[in-house]
C-alpha cells in the first residue's frame, strides 16, 4: 500500500485535545445524579472458611443504603464467567462467585459490599462489618500446589490442576536421542502487576421503567462485557448499554468481567439507583488481574554446529484463586504455539500445567504468553552460543527462517506469513555498533568491569484472530472485527468500530484510513468506539489486533462506499463505472479529469436520491465484519547493552536499539510510541517488577511504595527502528505493533546482564535482576 | 467537623464547606466537578492528582480540602487560556507526550512546575524533576520531548519536529 | 483512599497548637502531610484530629543566627533548596532535599515533620546527624534544644512529648564546614533510603558520617570518624575506614534489601561519600 498524505504519515493524534485539557471522561468522572457508592469488605486471609458475617451495626451507619454479602446476591448475579474453555485437557472450572460464598480463597476476594451514600461513608460502614473466618492452610506456589498433600482450594479440582495441555509437533524425544548438544534450564517468569493508571471501576444506572442497564466501564472489550453482564444479571442484551470510551490504559488486566463489576451491575437494578465503584490502588493489587506466573522447564536439543533440532517445556502456570475471563488460554495456546519463535525447529513438545493457588487471579498481561515464550527461547539461544562457542548473533542467523520460506508453517502448526529476519538484525547491529561494543567489552573486562550486549530476535503473533482458530481454541467468541462507514449527505462521515482503543491512538490512526481510502478529509470523519449503543458488534482491543483486524473491515467497508460512490458519479457524469477513475475524493471520467464530482457531491445526491441509478438505493454507507484468514508475525532485533556495577549489583542500561518489523505503518509516531511503552515494560519486568507473597498469601508488594512500577529515571532512551516485510493477511500490509515492546525486551535485557557477568561463570539467573539479587550472585561466584 | 472554605481554582472563587476529612482532590472533583485532576493511586507516588497550589506543583490526593481554605490553585482546566493550549500541552500533543491520557494532566501540572523552575531543563533534568508522575503507555521518552518543545517554545525558540 | 473522621484545626501559634494537643491526646499534628496522611488513607492511622501547623508564620524560614544557620520547622523541601543562604552556606543540605521524594513531595513535606517523624528511611536525620544539629522544641513547660543524636531516638520515636512541637533546626559552627555532602541508594518504588549517608569534613579536620535507611534508626558512623579523623583523605586511608561502616550497629532487612545487603551498602555508600569530602 502506497504511503500517501494520510497512510504513513505521523498525524497528532485527534483524542489529545480532550485528554490533555482535562475533558476526556474516564469512568470516574461520568456524573448521575443520587449516585450511590459501593466499598467492599474483603477477606484478609487467602484462605478461610466464612463462618458469620455481622453487618447489623455497619447497616444503621450514617448514609448506608444496604449491606449485601455474597449469600444475599446468589440469585441476582450468577458467577464469574470463564471464557476461554480448552477443549481436550480434562479442563476444570470451579465456581468464581463475585462475593465469596463460605469460603475466601486469596487475600482481597470479596466478602460483601457495602452500598452508601458517599464513598466515605461506605468505608465506614464496610469497617464496621464483621466477619469471621475459620483460617486454612494455603498455598501460593504453583508447584507447591499440584503435589499430594497440598492444601486443596476446591473439592472438585484434584491436586488444584484446572488442566493440563498439550501440544506438539514433530517427535522431540527423537531429536533429543540424537542431538549432540542437549541444554536444560528452569525459568521463573515472575507475576507482575499490571498497573494501568486508571484503576478498574464501574459506574451503574439501572432505569426500572425500561428494563435497562447503562454502564460506564473500564474495559477494552465493552460487547463482550455487554454479552457477559447479561448472562450474569439476566437483563437481555439488547437493554443494556455499555460505555467504555475513555479508558486510562488496560495492558490487558481490563479484558475480563470482574465480579465488581457484576455486582455494582446486580446491586443498580436491585436499588433502581445509579451505583459507582472504583477500586483504590490498593485494591486493585489484589484483585485486578495479574501476569506472567510461570515455572518452565525447557530442554533444547541441537547438532554441534548450533542449529536446535528440538525443545521441550513442562510448565506450570499460576492461575490464581479462580480462573479468569481468557485465563486458560494465555499460557496455552498464546505461548506453546510460539516455541518456534524466529527458529526451524522441527520438534516441539509442550506440557502445560494450569494451576489454582491462594492467590490473586492471573490472566492477560501485555503479550500475554507470548513474552513468556519468547523470554525461555531466547534464553536458551544464549545458553546454545554459550555451549557451541558461537556469537549469539550467529546462532541465531544459523536458526533463522529464511525470507524465501514463508509462508512457513513452524512445528506448532501455526503458518507464519511473512518475515526477514537477518534484515532486522543487521540494521539492529549496525544501530548499535556491535563490533565496537564487542571491543569495547574486552577493554572493560580487562579493567575488571562488566559490560554486557544483550539480544533478543523475536517473532510473535498478532492480529487475533480467524475465527475458526478461535473455535478451535475453545476461546467462547469469534475474532473478527466490525466497521460501519457512514457517510453524512454533507460528505462528513461517521465511522463505528468494534475495536475499543484505550491509549493506541486508534482515532486517528482509523480516520486516516479513512480519509486514504475515500478522499474524505481527515478531519471530516469521527471515530466511534467503545459504546455499545452506537456501534455493531465487536470483539475489543488486545492481542494486538485493533488495527489488523479492525482497521481490515474499515478498509473493506470505506471501499465498497467508494465502489458505489463510483456507480452514482458514473450516473451523475453520464459515464460508465469503468470509465471512472478515482483519486484523493474526486470521481473523474478517463481521458476527461474536467468531468468530475467529489465524494461529497455524490454523497449529497445519494442521500437526495432525486435521481437513483438503476437497481441502486439511496444512502451511502457501509457495514463490514472482516475475519482473517490467519495471524499475523512481527518480528524483529532488540540490542539492549548494560554496564553492571559489581559493588552493589546495579545495572545501568546504556543503551537500547529496537528494529522492529510491523509491515507497513499507517502512522509512525504512534506506533514508535506504542513500541516505547512495550519495550519499558519489558525491560521493568528484567529489572524491578515482581509480586510477591508471603506464606500466608499476603501480598507483599501490595502498593506503589513497594512494587516498583518504572519512572522516569528507569527507563533509557531508546532507539527505533524499522524494516518493513508486508504481510499478504489484510488489505494494509500492517501486522501489528501494541505487544512487540513487550515481549521482545525483556530477553534482550536479562541476556545483556547475563553477558556482562559471564566472565564470572554466571550462566543463568531468574529475574528480576534486582541490585541485591545481582550482588549476591556476584558474591557467591566470587567465594567459590 | 465541617469547615468553610474559600479556595480560587482557575481565577473562581469558590466558597464551600467540608469535612475535616474530605481531600482536596474530591473537592475538585466532587464539588466542583473538575474531573481532569486524576486519582491514580493511594499512597502520593503516581501524580495523576498533581495541581499547582499557590504556584507550586503538589498532589492534592494527600492534602486536606481544609488545607486549601485561602489558596490559589490552578488544575489542567485552567492551564489553556481563551481556548489556546499551552506552550506545554502543545508539547504533549506535537510529540505524542500521551497514549492513554490518565496521567496527563498531572504530568503537564508537574512540567509547568518545572519550566517556572528551570526554564531550559537538560534531559537529566526533566526526568529528575517528573519522577513523581507515573506513565504506564509512554516509556517516557516522548514525555522528555514534549517538555523540551514546550522549553524552547516557552523561551521564545520555534519547537522542532 | 478514604479517612476516617477527624476534626481539623488550623492554630495561629505555637502556645494554640500546644493546648489543642492537650485538649486531644489522641490528635496528630499535620505539617506537610505526605508521611502522615497516606497512612490515614489507608485507615492505618485514625487520629482523633489534626492540628495543622504549617502555615505557622514564626515556624517558616531559613536565617543565619552568628555561626548557626536556623531552619524553621515548617520550612519546605523546596523552600530550603530555594534559601540562598543554604545555597552559599549548606549546599549539601540541598543536595539531601533534592533527594526526598519527588517535587511535589518536596514541594509539601517539611524539615521539622520529617524529623518529628523520624522514619528510619527518611533523608533528612542522616544529613543533620552528621551536620551536628540541634532540634529546638516548645511544649507546655517551655522549650528545649537538643542534638539530634539525642533527638531521633527510635525508629519512628523522636525524643519529644505528645504536646510538643518541633519549632526549628539549628546548624551549629556553620563556618567550620569544609565540605558536606549526602549521598544514598533509593529504593526504586518508594524513593525512600535503603542506606543514605550523610558526611561532612571540618576545618579542624574532623570527619562526621551519618547513615539513615540500613539502620533501625539514623546514626553516626563512629568507627568509621575515628579511623579517619585527622587523617588524609588518601584511597587507603578511606578505604580501611569505610570497611568499619558495620562496626557497632545492627541492620535492618526486608523484601527490598537483606539487612547483609544494607550492611554491605553502608560499607559502600561510606566510601564513596568519604571520596567525595576530598
Amino acid at each position: 500500500m502506497a504511503v500517501t498524505r494520510m497512510f504513513g504519515a505521523s498525524v497528532k493524534r485527534r483524542e489529545d485535545a480532550r485528554m490533555m485539557t482535562g475533558r476526556a471522561h474516564y469512568t470516574d468522572d461520568v456524573r448521575r445524579n443520587h449516585t450511590v457508592h459501593m466499598s467492599v469488605v474483603r477477606s484478609p486471609y487467602a484462605h478461610a472458611n466464612i463462618t458469620n458475617i455481622d453487618s447489623s451495626e455497619a447497616a444503621q451507619m450514617p448514609g448506608v443504603v444496604g449491606v449485601f454479602t455474597g449469600a444475599d446476591l446468589v440469585d441476582d448475579v450468577a458467577p464469574v464467567p470463564c471464557a476461554w474453555l480448552l477443549p481436550d485437557c480434562n479442563l476444570k472450572v470451579p465456581e468464581y462467585r463475585a462475593i465469596a460464598v463460605d469460603k475466601a480463597r486469596f487475600v482481597g476476594d470479596p466478602v460483601a459490599v457495602v452500598i452508601a451514600e458517599d464513598r466515605y461513608q461506605a468505608e465506614d460502614a464496610a469497617d464496621a462489618v464483621k466477619v469471621s473466618y475459620e483460617p486454612l492452610d494455603v498455598v501460593t506456589n504453583q508447584e507447591a500446589a499440584v503435589k499430594d498433600g497440598a492444601p486443596q482450594l476446591y473439592d472438585d479440582v484434584p491436586n488444584n490442576l484446572a488442566f493440563q495441555w498439550k501440544l506438539s509437533g514433530g517427535n522431540f524425544e527423537e531429536a533429543n536421542q540424537s542431538a549432540d548438544i542437549r541444554i536444560s534450564q528452569r525459568f521463573v517468569n515472575q507475576r507482575l502487576i499490571p498497573n494501568a493508571m486508571e484503576t478498574r471501576g464501574v459506574l451503574a444506572d439501572y432505569n426500572p421503567g425500561s428494563g435497562s442497564l447503562e454502564v460506564w466501564l473500564t474495559s477494552q472489550n465493552p460487547h463482550i462485557h455487554r454479552l457477559l453482564l447479561s448472562a450474569v444479571t439476566g437483563i437481555p442484551e439488547m437493554n443494556i448499554r455499555v460505555d467504555s470510551t475513555d479508558v486510562g490504559g488496560g495492558f490487558g488486566s481490563k479484558i475480563p468481567l470482574y465480579g465488581g463489576e457484576m455486582i455494582a451491575c446486580g446491586i443498580a437494578k436491585k436499588l433502581g439507583k445509579p451505583v459507582k465503584w472504583m477500586e483504590s490502588r490498593r485494591e486493585n493489587y489484589v484483585t485486578t488481574a495479574h501476569g506472567r506466573d510461570h515455572i518452565d522447564y525447557v530442554d533444547l536439543a541441537a547438532t554441534s554446529d548450533g542449529k536446535i533440532t528440538g525443545i521441550r517445556v513442562e510448565a506450570y502456570a499460576n492461575h490464581g484463586a479462580y480462573l479468569s475471563t481468557a485465563a486458560p488460554g494465555v499460557p496455552t495456546w498464546l505461548f506453546g504455539t510460539m516455541l518456534s519463535g524466529p527458529y526451524k525447529i522441527p520438534n516441539i513438545e509442550c506440557t502445560m500445567n494450569g494451576v489454582l493457588t491462594n492467590t490473586t487471579t492471573t490472566d492477560a498481561y501485555r503479550g500475554a504468553g507470548r513474552p513468556e515464550a519468547t523470554y525461555l527461547l531466547e534464553r536458551m539461544m544464549d545458553l546454545l552460543a554459550k555451549e557451541t562457542g558461537l556469537d549469539p548473533v550467529e546462532v541465531r542467523r544459523r536458526n533463522f527462517i529464511q525470507p524465501d520460506e514463508f509462508p512457513y508453517t513452524v512445528a506448532t502448526t501455526l503458518q507464519y506469513d511473512s518475515g526477514n529476519y537477518d534484515a532486522a538484525l543487521d540494521q539492529a547491529l549496525e544501530m548499535v555498533g556491535y563490533e565496537e561494543l564487542r571491543k569495547k567489552q574486552e577493554d572493560l573486562r580487562s579493567q575488571g568491569r562488566y559490560l554486557g550486549i544483550g539480544f533478543s530476535t523475536y517473532v510473535e503473533v498478532c492480529g487475533l484472530a480467524p475465527s475458526s482458530a478461535a473455535g478451535m481454541m475453545g476461546f467462547q467468541g469469534g475474532l473478527w472485527e466490525s466497521a460501519t462507514v457512514r457517510v453524512h449527505p454533507s460528505g462528513k462521515a461517521t465511522v463505528l468500530t468494534g475495536a475499543s482503543p484505550h491509549g493506541q491512538g486508534e482515532e486517528t490512526t482509523f480516520a486516516q484510513l479513512v480519509s486514504h481510502e475515500t478522499g474524505i478529509p481527515f478531519h471530516d470523519i469521527e471515530i466511534v468506539h467503545g459504546d455499545t449503543d452506537r456501534i455493531p458488534f465487536g470483539w475489543g482491543t488486545y492481542g494486538s489486533r485493533s488495527t489488523a483486524v479492525g482497521g481490515s473491515a474499515i478498509v473493506y467497508a470505506s471501499r465498497n462506499i467508494v465502489e458505489k460512490a463510483k456507480r452514482f458519479a458514473a450516473h451523475m457524469l453520464e459515464s460508465s463505472p469503468e470509465d471512472i477513475d478515482f483519486n484523493d475524493g474526486v470521481f473523474s471520467v478517463k481521458g476527461s479529469p474536467e468531468r468530475s464530482k467529489t465524494i461529497q457531491d455524490v454523497a449529497l445526491a445519494a442521500h437526495l436520491a432525486w435521481d437513483l441509478p438503476e437497481g441502486e438505493k439511496p444512502g451511502l454507507e457501509d457495514s463490514y465484519f472482516f475475519d482473517p484468514t490467519n495471524f499475523t508475525f512481527p518480528f524483529g532485533t532488540h540490542i539492549c547493552v548494560v554496564e553492571v556495577d559489581a559493588e552493589t549489583g546495579t545495572t545501568e542500561v546504556q543503551k537500547y536499539v529496537a528494529v522492529d518489523d510491523l509491515g507497513n505503518v499507517i502512522n509512525p509516531m504512534i506506533v514508535d510510541g506504542q513500541v516505547h511503552g512495550g519495550i519499558a515494560q519489558g525491560l521493568a519486568q528484567a529489572l524491578y517488577e515482581y509480586a510477591a507473597y508471603d506464606e500466608g498469601g499476603q501480598l507483599l508488594t501490595g502498593s506503589m511504595m513497594d512494587y516498583c512500577v518504572p519512572k522516569f529515571e528507569h527507563i533509557p532512551h531508546m532507539d527505533v527502528g524499522r524494516t518493513v516485510t508486508t504481510t499478504p493477511v489484510n488489505p494494509m500490509g500492517l501486522k501489528g505493533a501494541g505487544e512487540t515492546g513487550t515481549i521482545a525486551s525483556t530477553p534482550a535485557v536479562v541476556n545483556a546482564i547475563i553477558d556482562a557477568l559471564s566472565p564470572l561463570g554466571i550462566k543463568h539467573m531468574d529475574m528480576p535482576f534486582t541490585p541485591q539479587r545481582v550482588w549476591e550472585a556476584i558474591q557467591e561466584r566470587k567465594g567459590s | 467537623m465541617k469547615h468553610e472554605i474559600t479556595v480560587t481554582v482557575n481565577g473562581t472563587k469558590h466558597t464551600s464547606e467540608v469535612d475535616s476529612r474530605m481531600l482536596l482532590v474530591h473537592y475538585i472533583r466532587d464539588v466542583l466537578n473538575l474531573t481532569g485532576t486524576h486519582v491514580g493511586c493511594d499512597t502520593s507516588q503516581c501524580g495523576a492528582c498533581t495541581i499547582l497550589f499557590n504556584g507550586k506543583a503538589v498532589k492534592c490526593c494527600t492534602m486536606l480540602a481544609a488545607q486549601a481554605d485561602g489558596a490559589e490553585i490552578m488544575t489542567i482546566e485552567g492551564l489553556a487560556k481563551n481556548g489556546d493550549l499551552h506552550p506545554i500541552q502543545e508539547g504533549f500533543w506535537e510529540e505524542h507526550g500521551l497514549q492513554c491520557g490518565f496521567c496527563t494532566p498531572g504530568m503537564i501540572m508537574a512540567s509547568y512546575d518545572l519550566l517556572q523552575r528551570i526554564p531550559n531543563p537538560d534531559e537529566q533534568q526533566i526526568r529528575h524533576n517528573l519522577e513523581g508522575n507515573l506513565c504506564r503507555c509512554t516509556g517516557y521518552q516522548n514525555i522528555v520531548k514534549s517538555v523540551q518543545f514546550a522549553s524552547k517554545k516557552m523561551s521564545g525558540a520555534p519547537g522542532d519536529d | 483512599m478514604y479517612p476516617a473522621e477527624f476534626d481539623y484545626h488550623r492554630p495561629e501559634s505555637v502556645s494554640d497548637a500546644i493546648k489543642l494537643l492537650q485538649e486531644n491526646p489522641e490528635a496528630k499534628l499535620l505539617a506537610g502531610g505526605h508521611s502522615l496522611l497516606p497512612v490515614m488513607k489507608l485507615r492505618l492511622a485514625q487520629p482523633s484530629a489534626l492540628v495543622d501547623i504549617s502555615r505557622i508564620s514564626d515556624l517558616k524560614g531559613v536565617r543565619e543566627d552568628g555561626d548557626t544557620i536556623v531552619i524553621g520547622a515548617m520550612t519546605t523541601y523546596s523552600e530550603l533548596m530555594g534559601s540562598d543562604v543554604i545555597k552559599q552556606k549548606l549546599p549539601c543540605l540541598i543536595d539531601a532535599a533534592d533527594n526526598v521524594g519527588d517535587v511535589q513531595v518536596r514541594n509539601m513535606g517539611t524539615i521539622g515533620g520529617a524529623c518529628a517523624h523520624c522514619d528510619p528511611a527518611s533523608d533528612f536525620p542522616a544529613i543533620l546527624l552528621a551536620l551536628e544539629s540541634e532540634i529546638k522544641s516548645v511544649g507546655p513547660n517551655g522549650e528545649r534544644t537538643q542534638s539530634s543524636s539525642e533527638f531521633f531516638m527510635d525508629m519512628f520515636t523522636p525524643k519529644l512529648e505528645p504536646d510538643e512541637v518541633v519549632t526549628e533546626i539549628r546548624i551549629p559552627n556553620v563556618s567550620n564546614i569544609a565540605k558536606a555532602t549526602y549521598i544514598k541508594f533509593a529504593h526504586p518504588a518508594s524513593g525512600y533510603a535503603i542506606v543514605g549517608i550523610g558526611a561532612v569534613r571540618t576545618n579542624d579536620g574532623n570527619v562526621q558520617l551519618s547513615v539513615t535507611g540500613s539502620v533501625p534508626i539514623a546514626a553516626r558512623l563512629s568507627a568509621v570518624e575515628s579511623e579517619i579523623s585527622g587523617k588524609d583523605l588518601s584511597d587507603d586511608n578511606i578505604k580501611a575506614a569505610a570497611e568499619k561502616a558495620t562496626e557497632g550497629l545492627d541492620f535492618v532487612g526486608d523484601i527490598h534489601a537483606s539487612d547483609e545487603y544494607r550492611a554491605h551498602l553502608t560499607k559502600v555508600y561510606a566510601r564513596r561519600a568519604l571520596e567525595s569530602l576530598k
